[in-house]
Order: structure tokens, then sequence, then C-alpha cells
């Protein structure tokens, strides 16, 4: 048994279910929940004890995904991320992941920070980085659609799926 | 035109739409490198 490789794997699948249980929720409940309880004055609490914990977890959890993956990927990194070799399919799920990875620390973390109040801003600024960070994780909750898909059938499963 | 991101399911077909096309895409660049 080869153990980097399957350690990897098992780190990788942890991580990348609560990175993207993460998203689903914030996606699939939170966005619901924060508008009914916005309209019933109960949106504070959320705010305040749920909403930073998750983003903990949400973003930590991208980073350990993608280290895990690269592990994963060793010496067909640069083969995957080149989309060359027979490593295509993974690659490009290897891109998606990656694109969604930015978008969680470079769009939707420094703009959540603004919403709770973490960093300095104005109510202008905060309604602007509320729609960022909105559309942000919309967009990956679009792009973790394909990037399942191509994790699952573009590397150990592809010629299941003719990739 | 409405941003289907404002939507789940607007943001959850536009996934699936994403994934048949990048499906063809990456048939494709398989097929020409002859894998």
């Amino acid at each position: 048994m080869d153990y980097v490789p399957a350690l990897a794997r098992w780190i990788h699948f942890l991580a990348g279910v609560m990175w993207i249980g993460l998203l689903y929720y914030f996606n699939f409940v939170q966005v619901a929940a924060m508008k009914a309880a916005t309209a019933d004055g109960t949106a504070a609490g959320i705010s305040k004890h749920v909403v930073p914990r998750a983003l903990l977890f949400f973003r930590w959890a991208a980073v350990v995904t993608w280290l895990a993956g690269a592990a994963l990927l060793s010496d067909k990194f640069v083969d995957a991320f080149l989309l060359r070799r027979g490593m295509t399919g993974i690659g490009v799920g290897a891109w998606l992941g990656t694109i969604m990875l930015f978008n969680v620390w470079v769009l939707i973390w420094p703009n959540q920070q603004k919403i709770l109040g973490m960093k300095p801003a104005t109510d202008e600024e905060k309604n602007k980085a509320r729609r960022v960070a909105f559309l942000a994780s919309r967009t990956n909750t679009m792009l973790s659609i394909p990037m399942l898909f191509f994790m699952a059938a573009g590397w150990s499963h592809r010629a299941v799926f003719g990739l | 035109m409405k941003n289907p991101l404002d939507s789940l399911w607007g943001t959850v077909i536009s996934g699936v739409v994403l994934t048949v096309i990048l499906y063809f895409v990456v048939k494709s660049i398989l097929a020409s490198a002859g894998a």
C-alpha cells in the first residue's frame, strides 16, 4: 500500500466534504434563513454565532482540500493543470477547484469580513460587499457541479465516463 | 436579463449546463490528442 496517495485521497475527501458541505449550507439554507430572520428581527444571532464559525471551517477546509488534491496529483500535477497526457478530465476538475479556492479567499472572505464588521466599512461598502460575496458564493455553487463531476469521473473512473 | 445566479434553480441548471459543455470539451481534447 502506498500511504501518501491513500492518506492524501482520504484527507481530500474529508476536507472537501466540509468545504462543499458548508458552501451548500450557505447557499441552500443560510441565504433564505437570513432573509426570514431579518424580517422577524432574529438575524443577529446567526450573524454573530453561526456565520463566523461556518466561515472559519469553510475557508480552511478549502485550503486543506486543495493541498491534499495537489499531493494526490503528485508528479502528475503539471500534466493535470496543462490538461495533457490523459489528465484532461481531472485537470478540468483541478482548475475548477482552484478557481473556487480563489473565490473563497479573494472574494468571499474579505467581503464577509466587511459584512460581519470585522473590517471597517460604510453602509454603501457593506451593501456592495454583500452582493460580491453572494455572487462569488453562487458562482462556487455553480462551479461545484462540474467540479464534482470531473473529480468523480476524471481520473480513477474516467473509463466509465469515456474520459 | 435576470442573473441566473440570483436563484438556486438558476444556479443548479447553470452548473449542469456547464458540466455538459465541459464534458464535450474534454472529450474533444482527448480525441484530438489521440488518447
